[in-house]
C-alpha cells in the first residue's frame, strides 16, 4: 500500500467479472424469493411457531378434582375415560375466554363431543357468576382453585383447550383463544381421526 | 357517507395511477410529448385523490364511525382524541393507506421540485413512480380495504393496540415510512436512467438531495421506535434486532452506502453501475421490509396478523418489481461503464477507494442482517427447527464490520479523490489518534465496570470525533469555503462520534437491578438511592393504572420523584408498562414496575444507564447532516439544456 502512487490507474472492469457479479444477483434473487414465497405459503399454519407440546400423544395426568357447582363431589381422570372429551380451561379473570365463549358454546351445542370446563385458579363465587352471565356449554366444570393439577397438565395460562380420546390419551391442544377457523380446520378434523380410528 | 367518498377516491387513484405509469413510460420510448405531458398533471391528481381518502377515513376515525370495519377494528369511544388521529395508521390497512400517501407525497414533490428536468426523464421518474403506486393502491384496494363496512355497526369498537397510544407513536410510522417510500425517489431515477441508457453528473446531481432527505427521514424514524422502544416497553433496551425493526434497517444501511456512492458517482463518474444497483437494491429493501412486517412471514414484538393472500400479493409485487429492475440492469448496465473517462479511473491510495470500502462495509453489514432475520425461515424451510439467531448473532457480527468503518472514517474527508499519497494522511491524524488512544485509556482507568466496552467507545468516538474536527480545521485554514455539502457530512460524522458514545458507554456501564421493595423502604444501587413510597390507583381516559412513586435520591439528597405505570387498558385487558425516568445528558434514572409480591412488597426494575440519550443525539445529527446536505445549492442549479428555454 505504501508505494500506492505509483501505481497504474485501475483497469476498467471485464465483461466477464461483470457477467458473473449479475448472474450471483439474478440467483440471490431467485433464491430470496422461493423462500419467501415457503414463508408465505406456512403463514397461516396456526400455531407455527408454538412449541410442540411434549403430552400429545400421552396419557392425560391423573387428576383428582371437585366439580364447581358440587364441590362435594370429585372427578378423576379414570372417569372421564371410554369417551373423547374437550377440555376448556378458563377463568373468571380471563378477558380472552369471554372472546372465545360464544364460540366454543356454538361447538358445544352441536353435542359432537364431551365439553368439559376446567376452571382455573378462580373464586368459587365468581366462577358461578361469570357462567350465569356468559352461559354455561359445560358438560361439568371441574374447580382446579390451586392450580396444582394444571402443572401436570402443562397448562401455564387461560385459555387452553385439550382434545383427549376415549382411552384417556392427549391428541391436540390450543394455547390461547379459539375461534371458528381452528374449530374447523383443527379441532374438528382431530376428532374425525379419533372416530375413524375406533 | 364519507368512508364511500373515500373508497371512490382510492379507485380513481388507481386509475390516474396507471395513467401515469403507462402514457408517460410509453411516450418517452417514442418520443411523443403529448403522452409525457400527462405525468404531472397525473402525480398531482393522484396526490389529491389519496390525500382524499385518507381525509376521509381519518373522519372516521374522529366520528368514531364504527359502522367502517377499521375503525370499529381499532378505536373505542373512550380513546383519547389524540389517538383517533393516530389510529388511522395503528394496524395493517390504516399504514398501508399512509404507505400510499407517503408516496404520492413524494411523486408530487418530484412534480413539483424538478421543474427544470428534461422532459424525458421528467415523464420516466414519475412514471415508474406510477408502477410502484399501482402495486399499492391495487393492494389497498383488493386486499386491505380500510372503507369496508360493517352492518349493523356495532355499537362498540374494540381498542387501538395499547402499546400505540403513545405520543411518540404519532409521528413514528410517518417519519418512518417518509424515509422508507423515500428511496422510490433514486429508484426511478435510477430506472429511468437506465431505460434512458447513460448517466452523467448532472443525472446525480438531481437525485442526490432525494436521497439524502429520504435517509434523513429514515434516520429519525427508525431512532424513533428505537426511543420509543426504550421508554414504552419497559425493558430499557433501545435496539432489539428484532424483524420489524431490521426490515427498517436494511434499507438505511443501504441507503446510507448510496449517499456515498452518489457522491462519488457525481464527482467522479466512478462507480456509475455500483450506484445505479444500489439505488435499486434500497428500494427493493424498502419493499422486503414492507413485505416482511406486512404478510406476517416472521413473528416478531410488532405481532402482526398472518394473512397469506396480502403476503402472496406483495411477494408477486415485489417479484415483478425488484426482477424487471434486474433484468433491465443487466441489460443496460454493461453498456453504462464504457463511458467511464480518465477522469474516473482511481489509485489505490484515494479517496474512491475508501468510499469503496465504506459501501462494501455497510452492504455486508445490510446482508448480515437480512441473513439474520431470514435466518429463521431458512431454519425452517430446511426442517433444522425453530431458531432464531437472536442478538448475540447480530451484535457480534455488526461490531465486526462496523469497526473498520469507524476507522476508516476520519480518513475519508481528508483523501484526495484519484490519488493520494499514503503519508499525508496518516500524518494529520497521527496527533489525533494518539489522543484518542490517550482518552480510551483514561476510560479504561475510570469506569468501574466493563472496562473494555467503555475504553472502546471513547476510543471510537473520539477517534471518529476528533478526525472530523480535524476535517474542519484544515478546510477552514485552507481557504474558509464550506459548503453545506461539507456541513452535512460533517454533521453527519459527528453524529457517528455522539453514537458510539451513547451505544457503547450505555452497554459497559448500564446498571439494572430487580428489587422487591416494601413502602417506605430505601434500596441503594451506586450513588443512587430508590425511596419507595409505595403504589396507587389512578383511572386514566380508558385505562386503569397501578401508579407507583419513587424518590430517587443522589448521594442521599432528593433528586425526582418518577411514577412508573402498569395500566391495564379497559377494552382488551392488556397491560402495558410505562416507564418512569429521569432523563438526563449523562445518562437516565429508569424505574419500571412489576409484579406485586403481597405485603405491600412490589418488584421493581431499576435501570442507570449512562449517555444512553447520545445514541439519538448521534442519529439526530445524521438525519440533519443528511437534510444540511440536500439544501447544498448545487443541486438546485438544475436549468433545462439551452435549447429550450424553461
Amino acid at each position: 500500500m505504501s508505494n500506492a502512487s505509483e501505481l497504474p490507474p485501475s483497469p476498467p472492469r471485464s465483461r466477464g467479472a461483470m457477467t458473473f457479479a449479475l448472474i450471483i444477483i439474478g440467483l440471490f434473487f431467485i433464491g430470496l424469493m422461493g423462500l419467501l414465497y415457503y414463508g408465505v405459503k406456512r403463514s397461516d399454519r396456526a400455531g407455527r411457531d408454538a412449541l410442540p407440546s411434549p403430552l400429545i400423544g400421552k396419557p392425560s395426568p391423573a387428576f383428582d378434582l371437585p366439580l364447581l357447582h358440587e364441590p362435594g363431589k370429585r372427578v378423576t381422570n379414570a372417569d372421564l375415560k371410554g369417551q373423547p372429551y374437550v377440555m376448556n380451561v378458563w377463568g373468571s379473570w380471563c378477558p380472552e375466554c369471554r372472546v372465545e365463549h360464544p364460540i366454543l358454546t356454538k361447538f358445544a351445542l352441536t353435542k359432537r363431543v364431551r365439553f368439559i370446563g376446567y376452571n382455573l385458579k378462580d373464586e368459587r363465587q365468581d366462577a358461578l357468576r361469570w357462567l350465569e352471565q356468559f352461559g354455561n356449554p359445560y358438560m361439568m366444570v371441574i374447580a382446579d382453585i390451586e392450580g396444582r393439577a394444571a402443572i401436570d397438565w402443562g397448562i401455564y395460562g387461560a385459555p387452553e383447550t385439550f382434545l383427549v380420546d376415549g382411552n384417556g390419551v392427549i391428541r391436540w391442544k390450543h394455547v390461547g383463544a379459539i375461534d371458528q377457523a381452528i374449530i374447523d380446520h383443527q379441532l374438528i378434523p382431530a376428532l374425525e381421526k379419533i372416530e375413524a380410528g375406533r | 357517507m364519507l368512508p364511500e367518498l373515500g373508497q371512490i377516491a382510492l379507485i380513481l387513484a388507481l386509475l390516474v395511477a396507471m395513467l401515469q405509469a403507462v402514457l408517460p413510460l410509453a411516450g418517452a420510448q417514442r418520443g411523443k410529448a403529448s403522452w409525457m405531458e400527462v405525468a404531472r398533471p397525473a402525480a398531482y391528481a393522484q396526490l389529491w385523490l389519496v390525500m382524499l381518502a385518507f381525509i376521509a377515513l381519518t373522519v372516521a376515525f374522529v366520528q368514531q364511525d364504527f359502522s367502517v370495519k377499521y375503525v370499529a377494528g381499532n378505536s373505542n369511544s373512550l380513546l383519547p382524541m389524540v389517538y383517533r388521529y393516530t389510529a388511522v395508521w395503528g394496524s395493517h390497512e390504516g399504514s398501508l393507506l399512509l404507505w400510499a400517501l407517503v408516496l404520492a407525497i413524494w411523486t408530487g414533490a418530484v412534480a413539483l421540485f424538478s421543474r427544470g428536468l428534461p422532459d424525458v426523464v421528467m415523464a420516466r421518474v414519475l412514471g415508474v413512480m406510477g408502477v410502484v403506486a399501482i402495486g399499492f393502491l391495487a393492494f389497498l384496494i383488493f386486499t386491505s380495504n380500510p372503507f369496508i363496512r360493517l352492518l349493523p355497526s356495532p355499537g362498540e369498537g374494540r381498542d387501538l393496540n395499547p402499546l400505540l397510544q403513545d405520543p411518540g407513536m404519532i409521528i413514528h410510522p410517518p417519519l418512518l415510512y417518509v424515509g422508507y417510500v423515500g428511496f422510490v425517489v433514486p429508484f426511478a431515477f435510477a430506472i429511468a436512467a437506465l431505460l434512458d441508457g447513460h448517466v452523467d453528473a448532472r443525472w446525480l446531481r438531481w437525485t442526490r438531495p432525494w436521497t439524502n432527505v429520504a435517509w434523513g427521514f429514515l434516520t429519525l424514524g427508525i431512532a424513533l421506535g428505537s426511543w420509543w422502544a426504550y421508554y414504552e416497553l419497559g425493558w430499557g433496551g433501545w435496539w432489539f434486532w428484532d424483524p420489524v425493526e431490521n426490515a427498517s434497517f436494511m434499507p438505511w444501511l443501504v441507503g446510507a452506502a448510496l449517499i456515498h456512492s452518489q457522491a462519488v458517482t457525481e464527482k467522479r463518474g466512478a462507480f456509475r453501475g455500483w450506484t445505479l444497483l444500489l439505488a435499486i437494491a434500497a428500494f427493493s429493501l424498502s419493499l422486503l421490509g414492507t413485505f416482511l412486517v406486512r404478510s406476517g412471514v416472521l413473528t416478531s414484538v410488532h405481532a402482526f396478523a398472518a394473512d397469506p393472500t396480502r403476503g402472496l400479493f406483495v411477494l408477486i409485487f415485489l417479484g415483478v418489481v425488484i426482477g424487471s429492475s434486474l433484468l433491465l440492469y443487466a441489460w443496460r448496465a454493461p453498456q453504462l461503464s464504457e463511458g467511464e473517462s480518465e477522469k474516473s479511473y482511481f489509485a489505490a491510495n484515494s479517496r474512491e477507494t475508501l468510499l469503496l470500502a465504506n459501501n462494501l462495509l455497510l452492504a455486508a453489514a445490510c446482508a448480515m442482517v437480512l441473513l439474520g432475520t431470514l435466518y429463521p425461515l431458512i431454519a425452517d424451510a430446511l426442517e433444522l427447527g425453530k431458531i432464531s439467531v437472536g442478538p448475540p448473532y447480530f451484535s457480534l457480527l455488526f461490531i465486526v464490520l462496523m469497526a473498520p468503518l469507524v476507522a476508516l472514517v476520519p480518513f475519508g474527508p481528508i483523501t484526495k479523490w484519484q490519488r493520494e499519497n499514503l503519508r499525508k494522511p496518516l500524518a494529520m491524524l497521527l496527533p489525533w489518534a494518539g489522543l484518542a488512544i490517550a482518552l480510551a485509556v483514561i476510560a479504561w482507568f475510570v469506569a468501574p465496570q466493563g472496562k473494555l466496552k467503555a475504553a472502546a467507545g471513547i476510543l471510537g468516538a473520539a477517534w471518529v470525533g476528533l478526525g472530523t474536527l480535524r476535517f474542519v480545521w484544515s478546510r477552514l485554514r485552507a481557504n474558509g469555503r464550506f459548503t453545506p455539502e461539507m456541513l452535512g457530512m460533517t454533521l453527519a460524522h459527528t453524529g457517528i462520534a455522539v453514537f458510539l458514545v451513547g451505544a457503547l458507554l450505555v452497554e459497559a456501564l448500564n446498571v439494572q437491578r430487580e428489587l422487591a421493595v416494601k413502602p417506605g423502604q430505601t434500596v441503594e444501587v451506586g450513588r443512587w438511592g430508590f425511596h419507595f413510597q409505595g403504589v396507587d390507583e389512578t383511572q386514566g381516559p380508558n385505562y386503569l393504572s397501578d401508579r407507583g412513586h419513587v424518590q430517587v435520591l443522589r448521594d442521599g439528597k432528593p433528586v425526582t420523584l418518577l411514577h412508573p405505570e402498569k395500566r391495564a387498558y379497559a377494552s382488551g385487558g392488556q397491560v402495558m408498562t410505562e416507564a418512569g425516568i429521569r432523563p438526563g445528558v449523562l445518562g437516565d434514572v429508569y424505574v419500571a414496575i412489576g409484579e406485586p409480591l403481597g405485603d405491600g412488597a412490589w418488584a421493581l426494575r431499576v435501570h442507570i444507564k449512562p449517555f444512553v440519550r447520545w445514541i439519538w443525539l448521534g442519529a439526530a445529527l445524521m438525519a440533519l447532516g443528511g437534510f444540511v446536505t440536500a439544501a447544498d445549492r448545487r443541486f438546485r442549479n438544475h436549468r433545462k439544456p439551452e435549447a429550450n428555454p424553461a
